[in-house]
This record gives structure tokens, sequence and C-alpha cells, in this order.
């Protein structure tokens, strides 16, 4: 029960993640590689400034408008300087690199016996003290927890909906949906589509710092695979929801997240190996990618045959 | 007052698919002026349109409409003065949006967008009635996203969006070419019922003679990025579609006497 809830948090923790792939993927259908950094960026900036005295909340915060940064990197070398929208994540993702072990001093930071916004709400909760969920029991603190992270994601999650509900977040969802017709209208696509990887990395340095603080530590190399994970979990959410409202789908990212996460947590207990988890999930995001496409065209292909059969 | 002065346009210039589009065009259109645009296939009259919209910048000369310089000024500002259709039905409108969406996104066509909602209670409410008078049984699919539309419909809608806000300037590029010869007749109905409306000036181009005849105060034909005839109120009245296949047939010939001559030099000197 306790991995249950320690996974769902973790799921909650990396759907912020998702939620910045989401804007990015989802939006403005660009793979954005920056995740891979910035998740460690974000984490790197929280768990530097921690140790260094730094309330946990005020470097958590830092850590979201460091992963701004970078995703506004990124943003004007897409979309000023025209590069390749990969090339220009790659680009930031390796520098970043650089940038995160000069942040950290180190490629790996312990949190465990600093102050972190998680340690400070498990003080709430009466140490040592369990509480009985359907006969499993459960460590207070850990209910506590999972009760901030999922408030916050949701917090997050609806302020995000409701931006997009605005004349500008509308705006930004046409640039990504049909850029021509909204720069018609007056709108400064390219100003929009930095924004908006600005925001999705400040989200993903959000997810990773509060990750580390989780864990109880930030490490170099915890963005590998990040990206492929945050578009598992778009996947897996658009797939539940099933529908194209934006509300919805951050809804779905969201519960995506937790989704992927504990599918993850029940495949590690049944053995497998924890070394195979990254190849498991590319090969689930490529099938998930081409599934809808293979799925019209055997449609189609039954279709056609009828059409056949009714010309006999 | 739309003012184009000595416009130049070259695309992919010094590379073996380098087109001269535009060369030299210069055309004042006055308010209120409903100029259809002919020209046989890329004698120029999309990159003129693009020129005025700022689609890209122009080698030289200069746009200015009531007094405002556009020449330099980026396409998104340009958007508060300019209404446009284009030819492509899938341009004009956000598929995956609704279509109370992408009016509230016409709606604020070249003004500021903030963080106020989109799509109020009140807003959605103004949005009906227009809707309604498309005759498109569009009003009660609000909330329908605009990609499982049909063209002429998306069409309609884009025209009423491209004039929510009255624009200085209508630019119409071909907006019925690529729908069926019924949709298309309904399509001009309306360009015609919103045009005469509001007395908007109003650049349409078309491929059609017939509807250059039926509609408007002007004529201009392009060819080869110049402009090759400008008929004005009186000559364009007693026009007929006659009258505009012998203008082409007349432009046909001085281009092959131009081939036959431009043969000549090339024996004699080369
Ligand atoms: N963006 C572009 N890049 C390169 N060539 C272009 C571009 N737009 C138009 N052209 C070329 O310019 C010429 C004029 O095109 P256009 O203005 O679209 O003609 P039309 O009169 O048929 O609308 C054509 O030869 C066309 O291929
Ligand atoms: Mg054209």
């Amino acid at each position: 029960m306790s991995i249950l809830i320690g996974s769902i948090t973790v799921g909650l923790i990396l759907a912020l993640l998702a939620l910045g792939v989401f804007i990015t993927f989802k939006i403005f259908h660009f793979p954005d590689l920056t995740t891979e950094g910035s998740v460690t960026f974000g984490a790197a900036i929280a768990a530097a400034l921690i140790i260094k005295g730094y309330s946990p909340a005020l470097a958590t915060l830092i850590a979201f408008f460091g992963g701004c940064l970078a995703g506004l990197v990124t943003g004007i070398l897409h979309a000023v300087f025209k590069l390749n929208g990969l090339l220009s994540g790659i680009l930031v993702m390796t520098a970043l690199y650089s940038v995160n072990l000069h942040v950290m001093g180190k490629s790996n930071i312990p949190l465990l016996s600093e102050p972190t916004v998680i340690s400070h709400f498990e003080r709430y909760a009466a140490a040592g003290e369990e509480v009985n969920i359907l006969g499993w029991l459960v460590p207070q603190k850990d209910l506590f927890i999972l009760g901030f992270i999922l408030l916050f994601t949701a917090l997050t999650g609806t302020l995000l909906n409701a931006f997009f509900k605005t004349n500008l977040g509308v705006a930004m969802r046409a640039a990504g949906n049909n850029a021509q017709m909204i720069r018609a209208l007056g709108a400064n696509t390219k100003a929009y589509m930095i924004f908006c990887i600005a925001l999705s990395n400040g989200l993903i340095a959000l997810s990773g710092s509060l990750l580390a603080q989780f864990q109880g530590f930030a490490d170099v190399q915890m963005g590998i695979g990040m990206v492929v994970w945050g578009l598992a979990s778009v996947i897996i959410g658009e797939a539940l929801i099933n529908t194209k409202s934006v509300g919805f789908l951050i809804f779905g990212a969201v519960m995506g997240s937790v989704l992927f996460r504990l599918l993850v947590a029940i495949a590690l207990q049944w053995g497998m190996n924890p070394n195979d988890l990254k190849l498991i999930t590319a090969v689930f995001v490529f099938i998930a990618l081409i599934l809808p496409g293979l799925l019209t065209r055997l449609e189609n292909r039954k279709k056609l045959k009828k059409l056949e059969y009714a010309e006999d | 007052m739309l003012k184009i002065e000595g416009v130049y346009k070259t695309f992919n210039p010094g590379s073996a698919n380098e087109v001269r589009a535009l060369r030299g065009v210069s055309v004042t259109i006055n308010p209120g002026d409903f100029v259809c645009v002919l020209g046989t296939n890329g004698s120029g009259k999309s990159t003129m349109l693009n020129a005025v919209a700022g689609a890209f910048p122009i080698d030289r000369g200069q746009i200015t409409l009531h007094n405002t310089d556009l020449t330099k000024m980026p396409e998104h500002k340009r958007a508060r003065y300019i209404g446009r259709v284009f030819q492509n039905p899938f341009s004009g409108t956000a598929p995956d949006m609704s279509i109370a969406e992408n009016i509230a996104l016409a709606a604020r066509r070249g003004m500021k967008r903030g963080l106020s909602s989109a799509l109020s209670v009140k807003k959605r409410a103004q949005f009906t009635e227009p809707v309604r008078q498309l005759n498109m049984d569009l009003e009660g699919r609000l909330d329908n996203p605009i990609g499982k539309l049909s063209g002429g419909q998306r069409q309609a809608l884009t025209l009423l969006m491209a004039t929510w806000i009255k624009p200085q300037l209508l630019l119409l590029d071909e907006h019925t070419a690529a729908l069926d010869p019924k949709t298309a007749a309904r399509v001009i109905e309306l360009t015609k019922q919103i045009v005469e409306k509001d007395r908007l000036t109003t650049l349409m181009v078309t491929h059609s003679m017939q509807q250059a005849v039926n509609l408007g105060n002007r004529i201009l034909m392009l060819h080869n990025g110049k402009i090759a005839y400008d008929l004005k109120e009186s000559d364009k009245k007693h026009i007929r579609v006659n009258d505009l296949l012998a203008l082409f047939d007349e432009i046909r010939r001085k281009d092959q006497m131009d081939e036959s001559v431009a043969q000549m030099i090339k024996k004699q000197y080369i």
C-alpha cells in the first residue's frame, strides 16, 4: 500500500511534467527535447538553493523560472533563428547538462536531511501515526504528502485550463492549430510559441524540483528519458479521455501520468528488470503513436470491402 | 484608400527557381471600391494580395492604407486593418477549435488579447445571430469543432470572421475556387451582401469572369507580375464576359509577339 501511495505521489509530481509536454507537443506539435535538461535544471536549482539555506518554497519557485528561461532559449532558437525544432531542443538540453553540473557543483546532491517543501508538509502529520485504509496501514505522513501534491497539481491544472480559455490562451491554441489563420487575425505567433515553450519548461523544471525534494536527492542524470515519459502520459491521457476539449485533455494528461506510474510500479513488482523500463516505455510510445493511424487504415479497408460487396 | 506604388517581389532570387512574381505593380484603390482581380495562373494575383497583407517583405515599393505606411509593418500588425479569406477553406479557421472559439478569435482581430474569458455567456450570445444569418444551420452547432464542417461552411464562417470587426480593407483570394458551383454561388451571394452592407473596400481575386462581370465596380487584370488592364467604374459597367475574353486573347497575342521578337533577337545575336 505504501508503494501504491508513493507511486501515485510520484505520478502526480510527474503530471506537472506531463502538462509541460502537453503544451509543447499537443498544442504546438513540437517535440521539445529541452525537457530532459529542464527536469534536471529544476532539481539542480532547488537542491543547490536548499543546501545553501534558502527557503524550499522560494527555491522551488526559482526552479520554475529557471525552467522558463531554458524554454525561452529553445523558443528563440526555433522561432527567431529558425533552427529545426528538435535541434533547438537538443542544443539547449546539451548545454543544460554543463549548466546543471555548475549549479550543483557535483553530480548528486542529497537532500534527505534538508528541509524541503515535502518535509514541511510532513510535519503536519503526527509522527509514526498510521491510518487504516481498507485494512491497509498507511503512514499518515505519506497521505499528507500525497494530499499536498494532489492539491498542488490540481491547482496547476485548473490554472492552466483557465488560461487556455482566456482570449490570450485561445489565441495561443489557435497558433498551434493554424498559425496562418491567427496571424491573419493579428496574433504574433512567434511570441506565442516562445511563451508556451517557456511556460512548458517552467512546469517541467517545477516537476523536477518537486521530484528531487520528494525522493531526497537531485542527480545530474535524472532527466534521461523524461520526454518519452511525458509523451506516454499525454498519450495515455488522450486515449482515456477521447475528446479535443482542452480541459479534459489537461485532466487526461494528469491521469495518464498517474496511471503510467502505477503500471510501471506494478510491472516492477512483478519482476520486470528496471533496466528495461526505458526500452519498454519507448516501445509503448511508438505503438501508441502509430496505433490510431493503423486503426483508421484497417477500418477503411473494412469499409472498402463492404462497398465492393454492395456492388456485386 | 489603398496605395500600392512600384511594388516588386522576386521569390528565390539568384537561384534556379527564381520567380519574378511582381514587377512594378502600382494601383490606387479608393474607399468603398470593390475590385475584382483577374489574371492567368501565376500572374501574381495572390502575391499582390499577400504583399498587401504582409505575408512576406517586398523587395521595392511602398504600400499605404489611409495614410498608414504598411510597407515595413509585420503581418500580424496589419491584421488590425485587413480582413482576409484564403482560397483553401482549411486556411482560414482553426479546425480543432469550436465555431464559437474561432469567432471569439476573430472578434478580437488586431486587438490586445488579455486574460479575460474568451467565451463569456454574454459574448457567446452575440455570436448566434450573425451565424444564423449565414443560413447554413450552424447556429445550433457553435460548440462543434470547425474541422468537421464542409468547405463551403468553413468559407462562409471565415468570411463572417474576416468582417466581424469592420476591416479597412478586405482581401479575398479565390475564396470560392475550392467549392462546388452551388456552394460557390452561395458564398459569392454572401460576399456581396457583406461587402455592400458596410461598403467595404475589397480586393477579390477570382478566376471566374462571370463573377468579375457581375460583382464590384472595377476590374484589375494582372499579367506577368504587372497590371495589364485597369477597368474603372464607367468601363466596367458595360463590360461582358466576351469583352474580358477578348482582353485575355490580346494579352496572349502580345505575349506571343514578345516571344517571336525575343527569338528574332536571339537568332541575330547568338
Ligand atoms: N512563396 C512562394 N515561393 C516561391 N514562389 C512563389 C511563392 N508564391 C508564389 N510564387 C510564384 O510566384 C508566381 C506568382 O504566383 P501567384 O501570385 O500565386 O499567382 P496567381 O496569380 O495564380 O495567384 C508563380 O510563379 C508562383 O509559383
Ligand atoms: Mg493565386
